[in-house]
């Protein structure tokens, strides 16, 4: 909402002198939050300017400057003209200007100097509309004569600018919440003014200034010949009619040709509406003014009775935005007569009862609709407009009559008219509902000690009517203007807001003593730590893909990772699903790296990832109460699973090459040691599985998996197609684990066993087995060969050549053993070795070299 | 021997007996019937003569190599002293005693002659070998590149630590959440115009009633329908809207929400909770400032700024960049726990009341740590995380 300040104080006594940064700070106070502040950021000189001579210069950069000699009278301190380089060219010598002189400071903090520039020595500016922050648009330099049409007769070089272009007015920019509907009116931001600094306050909606005088603004009754209006509602949504106020008043004998005054048209522009025509001026004039939307009609149009009442499943209307629209049984219509639909009601009018160039008699419509009627349209035909969002959030019902009055009166003063005796004032507001309320509720709830008579003097402050009953308790009875205000804290939050936020006290609580992180929460910082000290970054990437990457990646059609929740509205159509692995989007981090020059680059991505369940839906059951426990466990169960995931991705060198010495390549092994890192960290035991699944290489992709044979997840080297597809380097390697495996995997306490203090013996041994058995599978035998003496057994070489057969190959074995009382003896080693290498013999027919 | 530290064991680094040792050769036999006087080799001038040729030798030595050289010239199987020694045995007992003595003394001060530049060399040598095998470690030798953790978890986690130093417990939830717990069960009406500022991610097909949650906040419904109260709960997490990335504004972002339920817990409560969080996370002493706003949740609601860490609201020369002068940095919304909230999680609001907030990840990170384009913190570009080291 924009609040010109000239037009708040009409309303509120803003003391003088007071600037718009004050004045926003006050309304911030009582939750009135600035958006922005227009208009006196300009400081002068800024000054009328006469152009004198204007010197086309073609640069080499094959711009055209105009250079300038300008007649700025006295302004520059020496009346000689002012020199100034101006790279417009919509203006001519002899022109009227606006020029800002070193010194000035325009919007945005921008200080004018005198500066080389092009050649010369610029002093100062030939000044655009939107560089004084009166156009939007670039169109150029202003030309007063132009600008300001007969008012710039007379004007004179060197005469100050700024009252001129009316610079020297502020508006304030506040943002509205969706509480406070009463908010987006000037009646309503006058109110609020005057809870936070005292000052007195008029309603416009009861008094009106003309000519310096107050003068009560008085709605005259119904008359029985007022316009027919019939409310009509079948299906009140919640119980409540979609109509319960609809006032009209007739002005008859405008002149078509009357225009807005400037006054107006300028409050209209400051509070940032485009004044159109003098009947739609007015009611903007009046909306902005008081809050309430009204709407005229061309007399001459409307047959009558007006008819509110819900739409018939089908019917069409055409808005005013020229989109036909069909509409929904729970839409509210104004129509003529019951069938010629007028408008949708509280949202947009129609286009065939609409004021016109030649409309001489008016139907004045001021209503008061159900919010909910009004959001719910508003929302299903994507249309929200000045009056929707008034009325979503409330508008004051006793409002209406007073705006129609306010609006006959401006009508008829400035069109010429006269206003018909004949008033109509159809339906039956309901009365704001007194609450009960204990006058220590503001004391515990804020931690403030508000006396009874202070709560009470707050509550009638705002406009509520409080009584007090025997037993201390307060009945309140909240302002028409506030259906805000339905519960205790409600009225909590007045006290607490109008006697000052600032008073409440800062109070540390004690809370009674937590169990510390959980052990996923210490699970995941750990994993995270082990990673970046390994050498990987932490990275975080958008959860959203297309199909096109599965295909990258290589997924089967009837894969399920290709199985992926949907968004309905996704910013990209490009990436309209939620990722089923984290391994979808992490390469998109490394090839920005890449992009960006950096050779070695290693990156890990903690997040969870989505597995859609069956096509289920959740339930929606409305505010205020708790479903039942099934449909609770139905909300909980729709929500899809979501696993904490960890992935990988890594190219380049893990060990660079330097002055040290040579480095080398990231490659495969240092993927699948990082995935067991991960595993070690949180002192899980894995075994691996060599493996083919996608995005991986065939021949290099191992599964991890616990004891039970859970599958942890994978790691290997990126498939050379994907490789090509995703636009990564050859051989990147990568992985991804599921981190609530490990973490359920690792929640128990660990057990720790005494360490041997006796000397371990090591042996070694070669075995020649088939190249088709799995370096994996020998080690297990070897192990479970050797037996409990067994503490280590570490595959330290593998030869594969002329001395053994073509499909053989030689793994060389360390094995390191260990017994817990005693120094082994060499026999004892020996024969635990024979039995590995037996053990071997027997699984895989290994030969001893 | 280097002297040794009190209190440390002895680990000499170079054995230096061996030095010292004589190396005996064959003695000759027994002779009664020797005179000592008639032995040349047992003259005690030329014995006084040998010594001294030995110490000039052993002091002219200036490598191991030559002092080895003097040892066998001087104190060899076959050097003078040795054979002296040898000739010692002839002699006839009455004599055996004064010879001996003399040659013993003459030996042992050339074998600690020997020692003592022995061990000189040695420290001289080692000394060279030290300079010999100097690096130069000048410049960084950056072998193994060093990872990062993301600045954005980990001003996540500090945040949650604060938390939990003050007894509150984190909890989690769903990213894909259901919308009953997004807007409903949070007082967002489905016609109010609050749950339309939302700009909500939809889960197709949009009456499916999932969504990708807007705030951490369905958190607190989450955590007070599990765990009831009292409760004290920080829930951080990831949270969509549907804005496109700009310098201020990114579509996935994180949040952390805080939910006090307890009896008797107020406004002044709230604000001693910010109070804390803004001291630990911008600087001690650093106060919150509350302002009126509405939040469907939270009745009363406010708005909550902190005290700019830079100027902390006094006059500065030029206007402070960091707060834009006003004093105070927005920083998320906050309010007493709405009485439709407590009740859609089964919570007694005649008996508990609660109070809520809930502020930006990266708007804490970004003031905290001086960054001025989101983009930055989404695009995950490691020389982004390398300025920050693992802990902000
Ligand atoms: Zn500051």
């Amino acid at each position: 909402m924009r609040v010109p300040l000239d037009w708040l104080r009409e309303y509120a006594e803003v003391p003088d002198g007071t600037t718009g940064t004050q004045v926003a700070a006050d309304l911030v106070r009582v939750g009135l939050e600035e958006e922005g502040l227009h208009g006196g950021d300009v400081q002068g000189p800024l000054v009328v300017g006469r152009v004198l001579e204007m010197t086309p210069e073609e640069q080499k950069n094959g711009k055209t400057i105009n250079w300038c000699q300008v007649d700025v009278g006295a302004a520059n301190g020496t009346g000689e003209p002012q020199g100034i380089v101006c790279g417009a060219h919509n203006f001519a010598a002899g022109d009227l200007v606006v020029v800002i002189l070193p010194g000035g400071v325009l919007p945005g903090n921008f200080q004018i100097s005198a500066r080389k520039t092009y050649g010369h020595v610029s002093a100062g500016m030939i000044c655009s509309s939107l560089e004084l922050g009166l156009g939007s648009d670039h169109d150029g330099i202003i030309v007063l004569t132009d600008w300001l049409g007969a008012r710039a007769e007379g004007l004179q070089p060197g005469q100050d600018a700024i009252p001129l272009l009316g610079l020297d007015r502020e508006t304030v920019e506040v943002n509205v919440t969706p509480d406070r509907g009463y908010c987006f009116s000037l009646r309503g931001i006058a109110r609020e003014y005057s809870h936070s600094t005292g000052a007195a306050y008029r309603d416009p909606a009861l008094v009106r200034v003309v000519d310096g005088q107050e003068r009560e603004l008085t709605a005259p009754a119904a008359t029985p010949d007022g316009f027919p209006v019939e409310l009509q509602d079948e299906a009140p949504l919640d119980g409540a009619v979609g109509c319960d106020r609809f006032v009209t008043r007739i002005v008859r004998g405008l002149d078509p040709q009357a225009q807005t005054p400037a006054w107006m048209a300028t409050r209209l522009t400051e509070a940032g509406m485009r004044p159109i025509s003098l009947a739609v001026d007015v009611s903007n004039y009046v909306m902005l003014a008081v809050g309430q939307p009204t709407h005229a009609y061309d007399l001459a149009k409307v047959t009558g009775p007006i008819v509110v009442r819900r739409a018939r499943p089908g019917e069409k209307l055409t808005t005013l935005d020229d989109v036909e629209r069909t509409l929904d049984p729970e839409d509210l219509l104004i129509t003529d007569g019951g069938e010629t639909v007028l408008g949708l009601a509280g949202v947009m009018g129609g286009a065939s009862s609409e004021v016109s160039e030649s409309t001489t008699d008016v139907l004045i419509e001021a209503a008061h609709f159900d919010p909910r009627t009004v959001a719910r349209t508003s929302r299903r035909h994507r249309l929200s407009s000045e009056a929707s969002k008034r009325f979503e959030r409330g508008v004051d019902p006793e409002l209406a009559p007073q705006a129609a009055q306010l609006m006959v009166e401006l009508m008829v003063e400035l069109g010429g008219g006269a206003a018909d005796p004949a008033v109509t004032d159809a339906g039956q507001v309901s009365q704001p509902e007194p609450i009960t309320f204990d006058p220590s509720m503001p004391t515990r709830y804020v931690g403030v000690d508000y006396t009874v008579d202070r709560v009470r003097e707050l509550l009638e402050t705002i406009g509520c009517t409080v009584t007090a009953g025997a037993d201390g308790i307060l009945t309140v009875t909240p302002p028409t203007w506030r259906p805000d205000l339905l519960t205790g804290p409600d009225l909590v939050e007045e006290v607490a807001r109008i006697d000052g936020y600032d008073k409440i006290p800062s109070v540390l609580p004690t809370a009674p003593g937590g169990r510390g992180l959980t052990h996923a929460q210490r699970v995941r910082r750990t994993v995270a730590a082990a990673l970046a000290g390994q050498g990987l970054d932490e990275v975080l990437t958008y959860p959203f893909v297309g199909d096109s990457r599965f295909d990258d990646l290589g997924l089967a059609a009837d894969d399920q990772r290709r199985h992926a929740v949907r968004l309905a509205n996704p910013l990209s159509d490009e990436a309209p699903l939620m990722r089923t692995e984290l391994l979808q989007t992490l390469p998109d981090a490394l090839r920005r790296n890449l992009g960006r020059g950096a050779k070695d680059v290693a990156l890990f991505e903690i997040d969870t990832v989505t597995h859609p369940d069956l096509a289920r839906k959740a339930p929606v059951p409305g505010v205020g109460v708790k479903p039942d426990d099934a449909v609770l466990e139905e909300i909980r169960a729709a929500v899809p699973h979501q696993p904490l995931h960890v992935a990988l991705v890594a190219a380049g060198h893990s060990e660079r090459a330097g002055w040290w010495g040579p480095g080398r390549t990231t490659d495969v092994t240092d993927m699948v040691g990082w995935a067991h890192a991960i595993c070690d960290a949180v002192g899980v035991v894995v075994e691996r599985l060599q493996t083919e699944r996608e995005p991986f290489h065939p021949g290099r992709c191992v599964e991890l998996a616990l004891a039970d044979g859970t599958t942890v997840g994978w790691a290997g080297e990126l498939h050379p197609k994907v490789v090509k597809a995703l636009g990564v380097p050859e051989r990147t390697v990568a992985a991804e684990l599921d981190l609530d495996v490990l973490i359920a995997a690792s929640d128990r306490r660990a057990q720790g066993a005494p360490l041997s203090n006796h000397p371990p013996a090591g042996s070694d041994i070669a075995l020649t087995v088939p190249r088709s058995v799995s370096f994996g599978d020998v080690q297990e035998s070897v192990r479970a060969g050797a037996g409990d003496l067994l503490e280590s057994v570490q595959l330290f070489d593998v030869y594969r050549g002329d001395q053994i057969g073509e499909d053989q190959q030689s793994l060389a074995f360390h094995l390191l053993f260990r017994a817990p009382d005693r120094t082994l003896t060499t026999e004892e080693v020996n024969t635990a070795r024979d039995a590995a290498v037996a053990r071997a013999a027997t699984d895989h027919g290994a030969v001893q070299r | 021997m280097p002297r040794r530290r009190p209190g440390t064991r002895s680990r000499q680094p170079f054995r230096r007996g061996d030095a010292g040792r004589l190396r005996l050769g064959r003695v000759s036999g027994p002779n009664t019937n020797y005179d000592p006087v008639e032995v040349s080799a047992l003259d005690p001038a030329v014995i006084e003569e040998n010594v001294t040729d030995a110490l000039a030798a052993i002091t002219a030595a200036a490598s191991l190599e030559e002092l080895k050289a003097a040892r066998i010239a001087h104190a060899g199987e076959k050097s003078p002293l040795a054979l002296a020694n040898r000739e010692i045995g002839a002699l006839p007992p009455s004599a055996k005693a004064e010879a001996g003595k003399r040659v013993g003394q003459a030996r042992g001060q050339v074998n600690q002659a020997l020692a003592t530049r022995q061990t000189e060399l040695e420290a001289e040598r080692d000394e060279r070998i030290l300079v010999e095998e100097a690096m130069d470690l000048t410049v960084r030798p950056d072998r193994r590149p060093f990872g990062h953790r993301h600045p954005l978890t980990l001003t996540a986690e500090r945040m949650a630590d604060v938390m939990v130093g003050m007894g509150w417990e984190i909890a989690e939830g769903p990213g894909v959440e259901a919308e009953w717990f997004n807007f409903d069960a949070l007082n967002f009406d489905k016609d109010h115009p609050a749950r339309q500022m939302q700009d909500t991610f939809f889960v197709d097909p949009a009456d499916a009633g999932i969504v990708l949650r807007t705030h951490t906040s369905p958190g607190q419904a989450r955590s007070l329908l599990e765990r009831g109260a009292p409760l004290y709960v920080a829930v951080p997490g990831k949270t969509f809207r549907t804005d496109e990335l700009d310098a201020t504004h990114t579509p996935v972002f994180h949040q952390m929400e805080g939910l006090a339920v307890d009896e008797g817990l107020t406004m002044a409560h709230l604000r001693g909770t910010l109070d804390r969080l803004a001291s630990e996370l911008f600087g001690e002493g650093l106060k919150t400032r509350l302002r009126p706003a509405y939040f469907p949740f939270t009745e009363p609601s406010a708005e909550m700024d902190f005290q700019c860490f830079v100027c902390r609201g006094l006059p500065t020369a030029a206007p402070c960049r960091t707060c834009g002068g006003t004093g105070w940095i927005e920083w998320g919304g906050c309010g007493m726990v709405n009485h439709n909230v407590l009740r859609a999680c089964g919570v007694d609001p005649e008996r508990y009341q609660g109070f809520a907030f809930g502020m930006g990840v990266e708007r804490s990170l970004m003031f905290r740590n001086h960054l001025a384009d989101m983009r930055e913190i989404i695009e995950g570009d490691v020389r982004f995380n390398a300025q920050f080291g693992m802990e902000i």
